[in-house]
């Protein structure tokens, strides 16, 4: 199953289990659902559950909030995460503390999905993530699921869990196939170790996971074993899977997918800096976009964003290897399954 | 007004918001209570008559100045005050202050200090209404600088394309702080700039309880004939300065009132006037003034000898 099914999966098996579960937002119910996301909905839950809104972010998001302190479980969604930043009061000042401001009298269950552009040309607003910005604020759950068993799982677990969540998607593992199994719950709050291996530890988040499982096949051929723990939730932040692994391996790169200064990155390689002291080999390296905003034509685009490539080099560089020749080896290159235009 | 007995209730809870925030300003000064204090003196007609002219279960929402319709809503005087004081039975255990006084068993839903805030917010709870079916009613407080913010108007969309049962109250008192409305206003008139939506407009002088109350009852009735969101346009007066418990007229930004203005603004003075006409007597009311304040008191010394809050409070109701 691709993970654009499996969020809809997750989605519809959460709509049956209870009829308080609606999905909106812009264009939620067109003909082209959300790149495949939302299909199906409508048709199984008609318009009063899922339906489409004007221009109106802002609002969308004090909407869902009254929804939600009313008793309904609403999914505001979101076709870029961009899109977030104009209902950063809602989310800031509102659905982050209307519970704690309240001395714990409302409960606010709802779940804001939000999808990570990239490639042709999606520019500096619409390839922001933002994830760890939001997860700055206490009060917010953000997840960001990179395979299609956690995409419906986490997506289950946002829709019941009593807190507001924020499910951020990039928009490339949409097409990415696995299988998902109906049956297995996954809990907000907790990493995976999607990739053993015994050399050095690559927290990666989202997308980049993909891009350190492609480095660790290259590395695998000359020996080298990477382990890769898919961070999946970055608050609550799951710091002991993380740490028990960077214990073992005593290396560790946090290839973040976002940018480094004053980023989530930096908040994981204090805490592993903080509790493997002793047994860090190195120092923690991160990896994540470069500090400008994201430009639109490809050749830029290749050197702000981080790939398998500077994962291979960064390691090598960290257990004293030599260069591995990367003549030949092909690399994720979107345009052989997506041209656009969006 | 139906009968005395309705207008003696209803100024029961006039004067116990007054009463109350006369004891804010009395106590102020001892820096006992460390929370901004945005004062509705001049305003409480507004959400005493709204609120008694809609059902039992209707959802509100507010702005910072919500002393009113708290108090108009719960009664709940200690828990009043016990949150100005910061004390643990505040309304909000100590976290809300007075920016952010809930009630939401009393349907007191939420309020903000950041204008404009609650009422997309009221417009999702008065969807969530449609969604399950049910007859509930909601209401939205905000000032005349909240229709100066986008999402007022994001969410009178929604909520006119939505045809929901909702009402709008602007509180207009001309002033956004310390800014006149001419020093802001682009439109020509409030009403008239929301007239281009789906919805009923209602103006009126909202010092009046009786016009609140007519004006709301008129707003019901249209809205159960044509369902459509309402607009109610309400001006008042006020007395106070933006945040704190003085007058600030010797700033210079607007002139004092006579004597006459003050009582031809001053919601309490123009009720009394009217209670006289329903044959409610001096004596009668001194003896509801007296009560009242007897109550007022007692929760404000109640509250200054509560308890705070403790420590682990601080990490508490973060999470469901």
């Amino acid at each position: 199953m691709t993970f654009r099914d499996a969020l809809a999966l997750g989605m519809a098996r959460e709509m049956e289990a209870d009829p308080s579960v609606f999905v909106f937002g812009l264009d939620v119910p067109d003909h082209k659902r959300i790149f495949g996301s939302t299909r199906d909905l409508v048709e199984k839950f008609g318009p009063s559950r899922c339906f489409g809104t004007p221009l109106c972010e802002d609002a969308l998001t004090g909407i869902a909030l009254g929804a939600a302190i009313s008793g309904l479980r609403p999914v505001l969604v979101h076709i870029r995460a961009d899109f977030l930043l104009l209902t950063m009061n809602q989310i800031g000042n509102m659905i982050s503390c209307l519970r704690y401001m309240s001395g714990g009298k409302v409960k606010v269950p709802l779940v804001i999905r939000a999808i990570i552009g990239r490639g042709w040309g999606q520019s500096a607003q619409h390839s922001k993530s933002l994830h760890g910005m939001f997860a700055h604020f206490p009060g917010l759950k953000v997840a960001l699921p990179s395979r299609p068993q956690d995409a419906y799982s986490l997506m289950r677990a946002a829709v019941r869990d009593d807190n507001p969540v924020m499910i951020f998607e990039h928009r490339w593992l949409y097409d990415v196939s696995g299988v998902v199994d109906e049956k297995v719950k996954v809990e907000l709050g907790k990493a995976s170790v999607i990739r053993k291996g015994a050399a050095l530890t690559v927290a990666g988040v989202s997308w980049m996971n993909v891009e350190a499982m492609k480095a660790a096949e290259v590395l695998a051929r000359r020996g080298v074993e990477l382990e890769i723990v898919d961070v999946r939730s970055v608050a609550p932040f799951d710091e002991e899977t993380l740490i028990r692994s960077v214990e073992r391996t005593g290396h560790c790169i946090v290839a973040d997918y976002d940018w480094v200064h004053a980023g989530f990155s930096g908040e994981i390689a204090t805490r592993i800096n903080y509790r493997c002291f002793g047994k860090l080999k190195k120092p923690v390296e991160r990896l994540g976009f470069r500090h400008t905003p994201c430009p639109s034509t490809r050749t830029l685009e290749n050197l702000f964003y981080p790939s398998a490539i500077d994962i291979i080099r960064t390691a090598e560089k960290m257990l004293g290897l030599s260069e591995t020749d990367l003549a030949g080896e092909e690399f994720f290159s979107y345009e052989k399954n997506f041209k656009g235009p969006f | 007004m139906n009968s005395r007995d309705e207008a003696l209730r209803l100024y029961r809870k006039l004067l116990l918001a007054r009463l109350s925030e006369e004891k804010i300003r009395e106590l102020y000064p001892s820096n006992e209570i460390k929370s901004p204090v945005h004062l509705g003196i001049g305003g409480e007609a507004i959400p005493v008559g709204v609120c008694h002219c809609l059902p039992e279960n209707s959802k509100y929402f507010g702005t910072y100045r919500n002393h009113t319709l708290y108090l108009t809503l719960t009664g709940d005087t200690d828990g009043f005050f016990a949150e100005l004081y910061g004390r643990a039975s505040g309304a909000g255990g100590g976290k809300a202050g007075s920016m952010h006084l809930m009630a939401p068993d009393r349907g007191l839903m939420a309020t903000s200090a950041v204008v404009a805030t609650t009422i997309p917010v009221a417009v999702g709870a008065a969807m969530a209404a449609r969604y399950r079916g049910s007859d509930d009613w909601v209401a939205v407080f905000f000032g005349d600088g909240a229709m100066e913010e986008g999402v007022f108007w994001e969410s009178l969309n929604f909520a006119c394309l939505h045809k929901l049962r909702i009402l709008f109250v602007c509180e207009d008192n001309g002033l956004a702080i310390h800014s006149h409305d001419t020093t802001r206003r682009g439109f020509r008139s409030i009403p008239e700039s929301v007239g281009g939506f789906r919805c009923h407009v209602l103006s009126g002088d909202g010092s009046r309880l009786s016009t609140v109350v007519e004006k709301t009852r008129e707003a019901v009735t249209r809205m159960k004939k044509d369902s459509q969101p309402a607009f109610l346009h309400l001006t008042y007066f006020r007395f106070l300065e933006h945040v704190g418990p003085k007058e600030d007229f010797a700033a210079g930004y607007r002139p004092a009132p006579t004597e006459a203005e003050r009582g031809g603004r001053d919601p309490v003075a123009i009720f009394e006037g009217e209670l006289k006409s329903l044959k409610c007597s001096r004596p009668e009311m001194d003896a509801i003034r007296s009560e009242l304040a007897k109550q007022v008191d007692a929760s404000s010394r109640k509250a200054q000898a509560a308890p705070s809050p403790s420590p682990p409070d601080l990490l508490t109701d973060v999470f469901s």
